[in-house]
This record gives structure tokens, sequence and C-alpha cells, in this order.
């Protein structure tokens, strides 16, 4: 087997087993119903980790996500519920204002030559700050348009169902590997992570790949409050707190090395997904308590941390050679 | 070159500070008002000083890690699960002294945890700490088993409301232990291997530091200094909630530590500038809400202020600089 794929492999491998395990348990978890709801319910995380999967290969980080959920939800609601307009134009506006921030964040890490872990943490703080100026409270949507696409799903065997938002994610998920697998753009990206200065020397247009990581970033992360809007029917500027950290420890979950130039999309889908198993297990046990989530993940957090370290040290042996070089 | 020591305090950090409390003077009069009440000062300028020790608290350990060229996310989450242990403990009938030493070593455990996995197992800061980060939450609630255990023990209270010398305990505390912090690197030479081994950590070993030892002693101290900073928040609340304890304070040390002018690819820093910026985003926080802005502008004003200091220190800033410098120079010699 390719040895690229191996990490990718072991998230699948974990995900069957803890699947398998969860289902022996509980017999009621092997149904239609609850992998839909899986879809569903993590719809907006789903399409998040999409666009943090790109910022990570290219090398970088994306702290804002989080807040233009929550920005995004509220800008919507206040269009929808105070101004009336269409939910639709809504979504477009909405769409445009995030893009544009993506972009505006992505000049800022590329032009000023700061560390995205910083812009982006500014970022977040505008994007909330934003959200809690529009508004202090939740601002519920009552929309017919919101009843029509709660009635837009696809029926499985099994009384289970994909709904619009979950097939949403899959959509994006798929769109989303065709970009990174197979267009320029996708190995512009995985060429700026791999090394910035060789990429550049390449002729990688390294200032168009960054801005453009972060926009399509942001897009996502809009569309994600787009989706949480549509999950929720409100917009509240506290939404999604915390929403970038589960989006992180997807993609790490699902292979991607965090120094860039080396992941897949398809690994954070499964990311995603063994976050919603943690959680449905959790659910259906129902005597373990809520937080036992955080803790499940950030254990899975390091075990895929030490596998990384093991497998990409086995095929680069620098450390033993300069403990040998000091031994002599 | 050495500077008269008075010239070597105008710089830009406490120019800064003087900014933002002028303009907290404008905007309310009253804000240098300090009034001494119950053997204790009060007045908005302690009220700065007693809210921002707890960032101030972490950016002594966070200017420590971020020197090393790491970063310790993780900090916040120490913050609850040192919070719900000392609580827990006293509400158990431990003594206030027993919890706080248990607190702390709880604390400085989860640092060395850090400091292992990025100095043994090598693993890049940010995703070493995000790991406690994630967990920490999680574990604190496990502690508290849930709920907001709440205690009246009246030594740790003390910790957090009481007062010495008419101060504000916290910001004591802090003062302590940013001295005692500052001297142990500045007046050894464990000052200069932080440096050495932020700004190249493989030629710092190769020169006979040892890296390793050192990496987890600085995530150690910066446990110790999280694990502080919660028994002081718990304190003055007198209840540990493992949700809210420490919620995103890590960003708040992390921008206390850049405003102080340490910088984030390691190598430069200074200790008592970060405690500095702690207290400059803790004026600008008192200053919003005693001139009566809405709460909400907080963040649009810390983020403009991220943004201004940046911009400030980036490459290109320091280009135009200099390019103007020359220019005016060519204008009046012709």
């Amino acid at each position: 087997m390719n040895r690229s794929l191996r990490p990718l492999a072991a998230t699948t491998i974990i995900f069957i087993i803890a699947y398998g395990l969860s289902v022996a348990q509980f017999p009621n978890m092997f149904s239609t119903r609850v992998l839909g709801n899986f879809l569903t319910d993590n719809a907006f995380l789903g399409i998040t980790a999409v666009g943090m999967t790109f910022v990570i290969i290219s090398g970088g980080i994306d702290l804002s996500v989080g807040a233009v959920i929550g920005f995004t939800g509220v800008l919507v609601a206040v269009l929808v519920s105070w101004f009336s307009v269409h939910p639709l134009i809504a979504f477009a506006i909405a769409l445009v204002v995030a893009s544009a921030f993506g972009a505006l964040m992505g000049c800022a890490i590329h032009f000023l030559q700061v560390p995205s872990f910083i812009v982006t943490l500014a970022g977040m703080f505008l994007a909330r700050g934003a959200a809690s100026v529009l508004t202090q409270d939740s601002i519920p949507v009552n929309h017919e348009f919101y009843s029509f696409i709660s009635t837009l799903y696809i029926k499985l065997d099994g009384g289970g169902r994909i709904s619009f938002i979950g097939g949403l994610m899959l959509l994006v998920f798929v769109i989303g590997a065709i970009l990174a697998h197979r267009t320029k753009f996708g190995s512009y990206v995985y060429a700026l992570g791999g090394n910035a200065t060789s990429a550049s020397l390449m002729g990688v247009p390294v200032a168009r790949t960054t801005i453009l990581v972060y926009t399509l970033s942001s897009f996502l992360a809009g569309l994600a409050g787009v989706v949480f809007s549509l999950y929720t029917s409100a917009g509240y500027p506290l939404a999604a707190v915390g929403v970038e950290l589960d989006a992180i420890g997807a993609v790490v979950i699902g292979g991607t090395l965090l120094t860039g130039g080396y992941g897949f999309i398809f690994g954070s889908f499964v990311g995603v997904m063994l976050q919603g198993l943690v959680q449905t297990y959790i659910i259906f046990d129902g005597s373990l308590s809520s937080w036992w989530t955080k803790i499940v993940i950030g254990m899975l957090l390091f075990l895929f941390i030490v596998l990384q370290r093991v497998i990409f040290s086995s095929s680069a042996p620098k450390l033993k050679h300069v403990r040998k070089l000091k031994h002599e | 070159m050495r500077r008269h020591p008075l010239m070597r305090i105008l710089n830009a950090q406490t120019v800064a500070l003087a900014g933002v409390l002028l303009l907290n003077w404008f905007l309310f009069p009253g804000f240098f008002d300090i009034a001494w009440q119950d053997g204790r000062f009060f007045g908005s300028l302690i009220d700065v000083l007693n809210r921002g020790a707890p960032v101030a608290i972490l950016a002594v350990g966070m200017t420590v890690v971020i020197a090393t060229k790491g970063v310790d996310l993780s900090v916040g989450a120490v913050m609850a699960v040192a919070g719900a242990v000392a609580a827990t403990m006293v509400v158990d009938g431990y003594s206030a002294f027993t919890a706080i030493v248990v607190a702390l070593a709880v604390g400085t455990l989860c640092g060395v945890w850090n400091g292992l996995l990025v100095a043994l197992l090598d693993i890049q800061p940010i995703i070493a700490t995000l790991v406690l980060m994630v967990a920490g939450r999680g574990l604190a609630q496990l502690i508290t088993e849930g709920s907001i255990v709440t205690f009246s023990d009246p030594h740790l209270i003390f910790m957090g409301t009481g007062s010495f010398l008419g101060f504000p305990m916290a910001a004591v505390i802090a003062l302590v232990l940013m001295i005692a912090v500052t001297l142990a690197v500045r007046r050894t030479a464990i000052g200069l291997f932080i440096e050495a081994v932020g700004i190249n950590r493989s030629a710092a070993t190769f020169a006979g530091i040892r890296s390793r030892m050192l990496l987890i002693s600085v995530y150690a101290l910066s446990g110790f200094c999280a694990a502080v900073a919660g028994i002081i928040v718990a304190a003055d609340i007198r209840g540990a909630d493992a949700n809210n304890s420490g919620l995103w304070l890590e960003l708040d040390a992390i921008l206390a530590v850049v405003i102080g002018g340490t910088s984030l690819l390691g190598g430069r820093f200074s200790i008592p500038m970060a405690v500095i910026g702690a207290i400059i985003i803790q004026a600008m926080n008192t200053g919003i809400l005693v001139s009566g802005f809405p709460p909400e502008f907080n963040l649009i004003v810390k983020a403009g202020v991220i943004i201004l200091i940046l911009v400030l220190q980036s490459p290109i800033a320091q280009q135009l600089l200099i390019f103007s410098r020359r220019n005016a120079g060519k204008r009046s010699t012709p």
C-alpha cells in the first residue's frame, strides 16, 4: 500500500472499529436513521472542516471560522427578520461578506507577513464583536422558505433521511476533494504548505493562492453559518463558539499534517464522523455526561498526533542520524 | 549602547499604556480617583490592576513559552482544572494550604505533559497544547462532577479578594511572580538559553544546551502560572466553574505577550512588557465599561488594536519608514 495513504487508512479503520464496537453494544446504532442524523447534525462542522483542511494543508491555521459562522447566522437573521429580505438574497449577501472578510485576512497574512494564527485571531474578535454589535439576543427566523428547505430530503431504507443540509455537506466534501486533488489550485496549495520558498521559486503564485485559501475557508465558514441558520432557524451572536477547535480536531484526526503540505479532504470527513460518533455514543449510553465528549476527542487527537509522528519519523531517519553524530 | 535607566522605561508599550489611560480619563473624568476605604484602595485604576492580574500571570508563563518559539493554548483549560481541584479539595475538608499546593502541582503537571509532547515527541506546540485545551475542560468537569463547586473557606477566598498593604491580593501575586521569573531568567543564563532555543533549537542543542529539559521546564512554568491564575479566578467568585473559568483567556494572554513586543517567531522576549500588555488590555476593557460604551465593542476594539500592532510591526511598514526617512534625508541635503 502507498505509504502516504497510511494515516488515512488508520483513521478509517479506527472509525470502522469504533462504530462496530458501538453497534455491538447498542444494535440500534446501526440504522440509516443514525447515519442520516450524523450528516444533518454535523453538516455545519463538516463544511467548516473542508475549508480548514485547505488552510492547514497550505501551512496556516484559521481561528476565525467559528466567529464567521456566528456572524453569518446573525446577519442572515437580521436581514430576513428585520428587513424582510428573501432568505436566498440574504444568503448571497452573507456569503459575499464572509468571502470578502477571508480575502482581507489572506491579504494581511501575505502582505504584512504575520503568522496566520494572529491575523485570524484578530478576525475572530472582529467577527464575534460585529455579530454582538448587531444584536445581543437570539433572533428567530420564521420564513416559509426555511420550512420549505426542511421538507427537502432523500428517504433511505429503514426510515433514515439525508436532509438538504446533510446532502449539501456531502456535496461540499466532493467538490473540495476534486479541488484539492485534481486542480491546479489544489497542487498550488500543497506546494505552498510543503515549502513556501520552493513553491514561489517554482512559479506558484503565492500571493493569489494564500488569499484564495483564506477566502475559500471564510466562504465555507459563511456557508456553514447559513447551514447553521437553517439547522437552528435562528441567529445568535454566540453561536458556534469553539467550532474552530472541533474543525481543527477533525482535520488532524483525518490525517492531515499540521505543518502543511500533506493531507486529505476525505480524511476530514472521517474525522467529523468520528466526532459525531463519540457524541452519538454518549447520547445512546445515557449515563455518561457530555464532558466525556471533550476528553475522548482530546484523547483521539493525542492518539493521531503520536501516530503521525511515528509514521513520519520512520520514513525520515533524521533524528537517529543526529544522535549517532553526537556519540561519535 | 546603554541608555539612561529613565529613558529605557520610555518605549512603545509604556507610551501606549499612558495613551489608553489618558483616553480613559478623557472619557471618564473620575478614572484616576483612588479612595482609601476599609483598609484598602478603591478606584478604577486599582480595578484595572485587580482584573488584569489573571491575564498578567498567564502572560508571564506565556512569554517564556513564546520565547522558545512555542505557544501554550491550554492555559485557559489548565486554569479551570486548577480551580476545580482547589475548590473540590476545600469542600472535601482539606485545608486551604493543601488545596492550593495540590492545585499548583496539578497545573505544573499539566505543563509538564505539554512539555513532554513538545520536547520528546517533537510535536508542534500549537497542536501539542491543543490536546489539553480540548480535553482539559472535560477533565475539570470530571473533577467538579459537572456542577459549579462553591466554597466559603476564608483563606482560599483571600487569594482572590483579599488585600495586601491596601492593594488587591491578585495584583500583588502577579507582581511577585513577574519579578521572581524576570530575575530568574535575567540574572542567570536561563534567559539566554531560552532565547537560543527559540531562535534555533538544533543549533542550541549542538552548542550544548539541554533543550529538552529547558522546554519541559518552560511549559511547566506556564502550567504553574495558569494554576495560580485559576486559583485566583476561582477564589474571586468563590466557586470553580469548569465551563467558563479562563475561557478564551489564552488568547488574551497571547495578545498581551504580542503587545509586549515579544516576537511570535521566538527569541527576543520581555516579561515586564508582557505584563504591561495585559494591563493595557484590561485598561481598554475597563475604559469601555466606565465610559458607558456597550461591552460588545470590547472585541472590536481589541481586534483593532491587534491589527494596528501587526501593521506597525510588519516588514512593509518598517521599509516604508526607512524609505520616508531616506527621502527626507535626500531633500535636506541637495
